[in-house]
């Protein structure tokens, strides 16, 4: 029978040790189902509470728990490495967010909300990285591909599910739009964001 | 042009239109007109300079301003996206249909003409919006990065596992391999071809003449047979022995040479 203190050390060494996000699951693997979901939760928990402080932190994410370091160490871990890796132009951001927000979408939906054509450089770039993928095709003519946004994509922002993303700001009243034709059936995105995308 | 939008603003005050001596490099403004996303970002960029209200936007000013715009990117020979041209025709649409009398009782289905771009470019602004958002948020790699601390893990788990059980095993291998081989050098020895020569020359040196099988023993199995033959034979090379046989099948003798053939 291990105590909650070794049991917290062995979950620090796993995770500390892993290349990628460890999920809930396969922690308690560590233990020969020695302690339940709730158990070890309640374990993490504390352990994230120890790391306070320290320069890693240890988050919750959509594929599990992981250490990271603090962002607010960044501008100390750049001067050691000055360049700055690349950041992604506005096309590939865009793109992405209307992957993330109306997921999951055609190129041509995402088209129709960028006002210009999508580039295929600009999908590969994001799935390339991971963060998008093709979950399906539509029913249309061509079968355009459907793409939705990964787990990795929601690891690599920090975020636990699609819910966290941040919430989409209206500029903008829309109350005179009522007046608006109905949009074009079966290619209007969802007002609101898909619930539970983010398991 | 005097109700044109402001090309730029100097201490707060509108510029309507560039001084004659100003010297603008020429790349900035294909910078500034690159940098657009599309028309909507265009018409987006026009509006919200303008604080035009996005709701009600003034056709007429905005269209003109578009349209300037996609004639200096046409005559700066940008790469004008044909998207910029669609644009430019319902914006025009747009307008020419705003100038048409509107009925006393308008129809359910004759909206605002404006509406569908409004609901456009309110869409494609949040979306713009979101990906400021999106790329504010601390990203793996760039931000934060993952904790991957160096374990024994990589060397540990490919060195194989030795226990007690496994060396004791190969000593025991080890060793019954060593008694093989020993067996085999105590075989080798009596096999060896020079050592059965001095033999064969001991033995004839005793008994002077021995018959070729008396030489032999069977016993000692055919390894020992055949090097005890290459043994005569290379006595018989070397002219240390005889070996005589008066006719066909007469018994063959063997003797140790006479002196004088030396």
């Amino acid at each position: 029978m291990l105590s909650p203190t070794e049991a917290k050390r062995i979950l620090e060494a796993a995770l500390l040790s892993a290349q990628e996000p460890v999920p809930l699951a396969e922690l308690r693997r560590l233990f020969d189902g020695e302690f339940g979901a709730e158990a070890l939760r309640r374990l993490l928990d504390e352990l994230r509470a120890e790391w306070a402080g320290r320069a890693v932190e240890l988050v919750q994410l959509a594929g599990g728990w992981r250490f990271q370091t603090r962002r607010e160490l960044l501008p100390f871990l750049e001067r050691l490495h000055p360049e700055k890796p690349p950041r992604y132009s506005r096309a590939v951001l865009e793109t992405l967010a209307i992957i993330a927000y109306r997921q999951p979408v055609t190129r041509g939906d995402i088209e129709e909300i960028r006002g210009v054509s999508v580039s295929s450089q600009i999908l590969q770039t994001l799935e390339g990285r991971g963060w998008i993928e093709v979950v399906g095709h539509r029913e249309t003519p061509g079968r355009p591909a459907l793409y939705a946004t990964t787990t990795r994509f929601l690891d690599d922002l920090g975020l636990r599910s699609l819910q966290e993303l941040p919430p989409l700001e209206e500029v903008a009243r829309t109350l005179e739009l009522e007046t608006a034709p109905a949009p074009p059936a079966g290619n209007q995105p969802l007002e609101t964001r898909p619930a539970g995308v983010g398991e | 042009m005097a109700s044109a939008a402001p090309l730029a603003r100097i201490y707060g005050e509108p510029l309507a239109e560039l001084p004659d001596d100003l010297y603008i490099p020429p790349d900035a403004l294909e910078v500034m007109l690159e940098a657009f996303q599309g028309p909507l970002d265009l018409l987006l960029y026009l509006i919200r300079r303008q604080n035009m209200n996005i709701l009600d936007i003034p056709m007429a000013p905005l269209t003109r301003q578009y349209l300037e715009y996609v004639e200096l990117m046409r005559a700066r020979n940008l790469e004008l996206a044909a998207e910029y041209l669609v644009m430019a025709a319902i914006l025009m649409e747009i307008k020419s249909r705003m100038l048409l009398p509107r009925p006393a009782t308008p129809e359910p289905e004759e909206g605002d003409p404006r509406a569908e771009l409004v609901r456009r470019l309110l869409e494609y602004e949040k979306m713009k919006l979101a990906a400021h958002r999106l790329d504010a948020l601390p990203q793996l790699g760039r931000d934060v990065f993952a904790i991957a601390v160096r374990v024994e893990r990589e060397s540990a788990a490919r060195l194989p596992e030795v226990r007690m059980h496994d060396l004791v095993e190969a000593w025991r291998r080890l060793l019954h391999r060593a008694r093989l081989r020993a067996h085999h050098t105590v075989l080798r020895e009596p096999l060896s071809v020079r050592e059965h020569m001095s033999h064969i020359l001991r033995r004839l040196g005793t008994h002077r003449v021995l018959e070729f099988a008396e030489l032999f023993d069977p016993a000692r199995g055919v390894a020992v047979l055949v090097v005890t033959f290459l043994a005569l034979l290379e006595l018989a090379r070397e002219r240390l022995i005889e070996i005589s046989q008066s006719d066909p099948r007469a018994p063959i003798y063997v003797r140790i040479a006479h002196a004088q053939s030396h």
